[in-house]
């Protein structure tokens, strides 16, 4: 049963949300062992909220547009008086005393927080096996990476755990566990969803965003967590969500374009693999049959994405992550003087990527070298502006694979960082320029597991994307692909 | 203003210094958030996830602290330009984000100038806004920082809202340091940026010091001097400084570029940081933050609602008057310009009207004393109806119960003498003093003018100021014609 | 071994992060990132002329709050997560110089 659906038989008095709740609870007991989706299942106070949904039902109220559909939550959102760790032994047991914006909206739209989910350390991987606390496993096979970095919260819902994830995308990290896990995964416009509350790893980069077993849940999901928050100075101050109504409105007459730099062609970038070629390209010609007018285009600065981007993320986190010093919340470990405790907490607090990106960022900051790094990759980034600019002008949407394959196993590139990035190839550009996307299930690769297909579109026109999304998916279920 | 008469440097050198000053605007909440900004309270009360820094907060800038910083930008004759909010990256436990979000390569305000009294020209190379950091206290080893067993942190301070405004190294005169801090303190509490209050930190004086061979125009190695908590401290720490320098030069070393702190009680400079922390901030652009760009109109309505400053203000009297510019500069200081002033126009003698107001009503409250009133009681005192001390009382009279100079004269029996008695004076001086009568019967313009206040003043000495002023000189003139 | 960052530079930007680096890391670290910057060298090369740089994707400005009092953290609250806190402070070792 769907999140809408299950809200709505909740809201009608058909099913007690405590009912709903404790399925997702049975199945989290039953495969949690194996998959290890969370940092922490919050049982007790989700029934508290479950039974406050049905409280209010019962006494003739409205307990909201959500009530009752079980939310996995990424841990790296502030979440009052119940740990929040970004799966980092530096924040391990910190109770932060307030909430996250998204938080405060799903609470007050009647939805049951079933847990923190896992992911990569302060969000930094595309595998969530950078967590302090142990990876977490696909659930289609517990042998591969769910994807990362919001992992936990894709697994989450692939697994059954929760109708809806929330997860945050810096580079694709809402998208490309979206793919592997075969779940629909979003990240919006850059402004639309408040990042107050989130733990910032690339403050110009990360949008929070939502995971759902289908586009309209995803949706929904989104149009509830979007809009402007004053708490937030880079909210859109005007942004009105509204992918749910546009859904069932179809493609025929759009004009949709193939992004030759990330379509694995002539003059795309390298790496990615032929079924997740195959399955775009089906994608594509689906669209087509519905209606939408195709043509390649290109963006020729995508190809600089990846580099741009792992000098911007690094940069901008190595500042945001200078307040773990031991000093006011989280892990202390001591030193003869506050300089050693910062350097001592620090050392032991931070796992080995982290690690890598803060020297990274910090390097391209660093007097002598900020303008040949940091500096011309604000550069590129406006030249990925001005390239996707152009191609708005003849294009509707873009269509791009997620990610360059499909899940791998387990282990396969923790050990070479690079390996590790090319992951992000197609998801990277729409960060940098603040676009949505989203992926969609598009049957499965040679290995049988998921292949996500991508939907880009232009700043704000974040509706448009579920809308292809939509029709993207009806394709591949009338098709037997997913 | 000066206490001590400046020590010249030792021939052949000349002083180079340039002024930073921190501002505290006197806004009700701090810059990024809406906790008080007032920091004598308990410790650790007035804060919020945003000015402890904590995990997921994001800062808002505050529009009362832009107006602020904008309308004493235009204060200093400042261009006011679209500006960014800036990164500066380094570790300090009272620093609570670990960075200080302040502006660098885009400041609000640049380009203007200050002149002080003497009409010399200060130039203001930029104004900028930022954030406090909060305050750190050493316990054990006597409250000094290198001996403490251990500090405590009060983040109650930390993102109260200051201006720094940067002179341009235009200051060749310890007195003209000095001046340039008082003038600037005047100007900030005319636009009611700031209290301004020096000892209780709300506005912080950093001097860069360095010296040079007279003629020369370099620029050699300067000093920063912290710590400087008045502006006979200021004095002090320039002259330490200075003579460091030359001692140093004169025994073929040189100063090193570095951040000493003033320290009062030894009346002498130590060296701030270790060498180890060389300074590499690696700003860039506040990323949560947006630019700020105020339009035409913005900047247009700020210059309508500038005070009158206190240049200004002083200059009006300039031409008006022979009192001393520090005269001038007391009445300015307290708000009494413009009564001074309307007197004048009044008609009343201008050096009388402002050494008057500057000795006789150096009061809270001279709301009761009416312009009438005074330019009446001036004009009294000039034309010789009452002496020095009889105009001492009635203005104190009419400053404690308002009302008429003439009725309270008559009510305090200060009644002007008989003109048969004058005449009689006034035929003994004329006998006592034949060579002053004759330069007053037979000289110049100057001479009679001269001469008639030399007849005068013995009228006035001899009758202890009960003579009318205006029957003296129309009985001297009756006797002139003969 | 890429030559694009030293060891020296590693231990440099080690000691501005407040990180301890073992000799093993030292050299790890300056492989991988020498690889990353080997990557980022398409970007290094470019010749960007006058482009403006982008810090931000969106084109908003003047975003700001009015000067309004909103009610401060419980300092209970607030110490509770301090490791070490003490007569309402936070508690840390010594402090060696002054803020920069
Ligand atoms: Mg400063
Ligand atoms: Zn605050």
């Amino acid at each position: 049963m769907s999140a809408i659906e299950t809200a709505r038989a909740v809201r009608a008095g058909e099913r007690s949300a405590v009912e709903v709740l404790e399925e997702h609870l049975a199945r989290i007991d039953a495969r949690e062992a194996e998959i290890h989706a969370f940092n922490l299942v919050t049982e007790e106070s989700a029934r508290v909220q479950a039974e406050a949904v049905d409280a209010t039902v019962a006494a003739g109220g409205d307990p909201g547009p959500l009530a009752g559909a079980t939310v996995a939550l990424k841990d790296n959102m502030c979440t009052r008086g119940i740990p929040t760790t970004c799966s980092s032994k530096i924040l391990e047991g910190w109770i932060p005393p307030y909430d996250a914006t998204v938080v405060t909206k799903l609470a007050a739209a009647g939805a049951v927080f079933v847990g923190k989910t896992n992911l990569d350390e302060f969000a930094m991987g595309s595998s969530t096996e950078n967590s302090a606390f142990g990876a977490t496993h696909n659930p289609l096979d517990v042998s591969r990476v769910p994807g990362g970095s919001s992992g936990g919260s894709a697994a989450s819902v692939a697994a059954g755990f929760a109708a809806l994830g929330i997860g945050s995308d810096t580079g694709g990290s809402v998208r490309q566990p979206a793919a592997f896990c075969g779940v629909v995964g979003m990240k919006p416009t850059y402004g639309a969803v408040s990042r107050y509350g989130l733990i910032a790893f690339g403050s110009s980069l990360d949008q929070i965003g939502p995971f759902a077993a289908d586009v309209a849940d995803a949706a929904a999901l989104f149009d509830l967590i979007a809009g402007h928050d004053p708490r937030d100075t880079t909210s859109i101050v005007d942004f009105v969500p509204s992918a749910g109504a546009v859904l069932d409105q179809g493609v025929d007459g759009l004009r949709v374009g193939v992004v030759r730099e990330l379509s694995g062609g002539p003059g795309s970038v390298e790496g990615i693999s032929p079924d997740v070629i195959a399955r775009t390209n089906a994608a594509v010609e689906a669209l087509a049959a519905a209606g939408a007018e195709v043509e390649e285009v290109s963006v020729p600065s995508a190809t600089l994405g990846l580099s741009a981007y792992y000098l911007v993320a690094p940069a901008e986190a190595s500042s945001n992550l200078a307040r773990y010093d031991g000093v006011r919340f989280g892990l202390r470990v001591d030193g003869a003087t506050t300089g050693e405790m910062n350097t001592a907490t620090r050392t032991a607090g931070f796992g080995e990527e982290v690690k890598r990106r803060i020297m990274l960022g910090t390097y391209a900051l660093s007097a002598g070298y900020y303008d040949a790094f940091y500096g011309k990759a604000l550069k590129v980034r406006t030249m990925m502006l001005n390239d996707f600019a152009s191609v708005y002008d003849k294009v509707d949407v873009l269509i791009t694979p997620t990610a360059p394959t499909t899940a791998f196993p387990m282990g396969e590139r923790s050990q070479d960082p690079m390996t590790m990035y090319v992951n992000d190839v197609c998801t990277i550009p729409s960060n940098l320029v603040g676009h949505p996307g989203i992926s969609v299930p598009f049957g499965v690769g040679d290995d049988g597991m998921p292949v996500g297909v991508q939907v880009l579109a232009p700043a704000t026109h974040d509706a448009l994307t579920f809308r292809v999304g939509a029709v993207l998916e009806a394709a591949a279920n009338a098709g037997g692909e997913s | 203003m000066t206490e001590t008469a400046e020590k010249a440097l030792p021939d052949g050198w000349e002083l180079v210094v340039g002024l930073e000053v921190h501002v505290e605007l006197a806004t009700v909440t701090k810059l990024f958030c809406g906790c008080a900004n007032e920091f004598t309270s308990d410790p650790n009360t007035n804060v919020c996830p945003v000015c402890v820094g904590l995990p997921g907060s994001l800062p808002v800038i505050n529009a009362a602290a832009v107006e602020f910083a904008m309308r004493l930008g235009r204060a200093l004759g400042c261009e006011v330009r679209p500006s960014v909010m800036a990164r500066k990256n380094y570790f300090y436990p009272d620093m609570a984000k670990d960075y200080q979000t302040t502006q660098y390569d885009q400041p609000t305000s640049i380009d203007g100038e200050l002149m002080l009294g003497d009409g010399a020209v200060v130039g203001i190379e930029r104004a900028h806004i930022e954030e406090d950091a909060g305050k750190t206290t050493h316990i054990g080893g006597g409250g000094r920082i290198n001996d403490a067993e251990y500090s405590l942190v009060d983040y109650n301070r930390a993102g109260v809202p200051l201006v720094e405004v940067v002179s341009r190294p235009d200051i060749r005169t310890i007195d003209h340091a000095k001046a340039y801090v008082s003038e600037l303190r005047d100007i900030l509490l005319a636009t009611e940026v700031s209290d301004a209050k020096m000892e209780e930190g709300s506005m912080r004086v950093d001097a860069n010091v360095s010296v040079r061979p007279v003629g020369s125009d370099e620029l050699r190695t300067r000093c920063e001097i912290k710590n400087i908590n008045s502006i006979r401290s200021l004095g002090r720490a320039i002259e330490y400084e200075a003579l460091r320098h030359i001692d140093l030069y004169g025994s073929g070393e040189a100063p090193r570029q570095e951040t000493r702190h003033w320290d009062e009680a030894g009346g002498r400079s130590t060296p701030g940081r270790s060498k180890e922390d060389a300074d590499d901030y690696r700003y860039f652009q506040e990323p949560d933050l947006v630019p700020l760009r105020p339009s035409a109109d913005v900047v247009a309505a700020i210059d309508a609602t500038l005070p009158v400053l206190p240049a200004a203000r002083r200059a009006r009297f300039a031409a008006r008057c022979t009192v001393s510019a520090a005269t001038i500069a007391t009445v300015v200081e307290r708000g009494q310009d413009n009564l001074a002033l309307a007197a004048i126009e009044a008609g009343a003698d201008a050096d009388k009207v402002l050494t008057r107001i500057e000795n006789d009503l150096a009061i809270d409250d001279w709301s009761l004393v009416s312009v009438e009133g005074l330019a009446a009681l001036i004009s009294m005192e000039t034309a010789g109806e009452l002496t020095a001390t009889q105009t001492k009382q009635v203005l104190a009279q009419l400053a404690s119960q308002g009302g008429d100079p003439k009725a309270i004269a008559t009510e305090l029996g200060f009644e002007a003498m008989e003109s048969d008695e004058l005449d009689v004076l006034v035929d003994q001086l004329v006998a006592d003093n034949p060579a002053e009568w004759d330069r007053f019967t037979s000289g110049d313009d100057g001479d009679r003018k001269k001469m008639q206040g030399f007849f005068t003043g013995r009228i006035m000495a001899a009758t202890r100021g009960q003579a009318d002023g205006r029957a003296v000189a129309e009985i001297l003139g009756r006797k002139a014609r003969g | 071994m890429s030559e694009r960052i030293t060891r020296d530079d590693v231990v440099h930007v080690a000691r501005l992060a407040r990180l301890q680096l073992s000799e093993a890391e030292i050299d790890r670290f300056t492989e991988q990132l020498g690889d990353v910057l080997d990557h980022a060298e398409d970007v290094e090369s470019l010749d960007v002329g006058d482009i403006p740089p982008t810090a931000h994707p969106l084109p908003l400005v003047n975003v700001t709050r009015p000067d309004e009092l909103v009610e401060s953290l419980d300092r209970f609250e607030l110490l509770a997560q301090a490791p070490f806190a003490e007569d309402g402070h936070f508690r840390v070792p010594p402090v060696l110089g002054e803020q920069p």
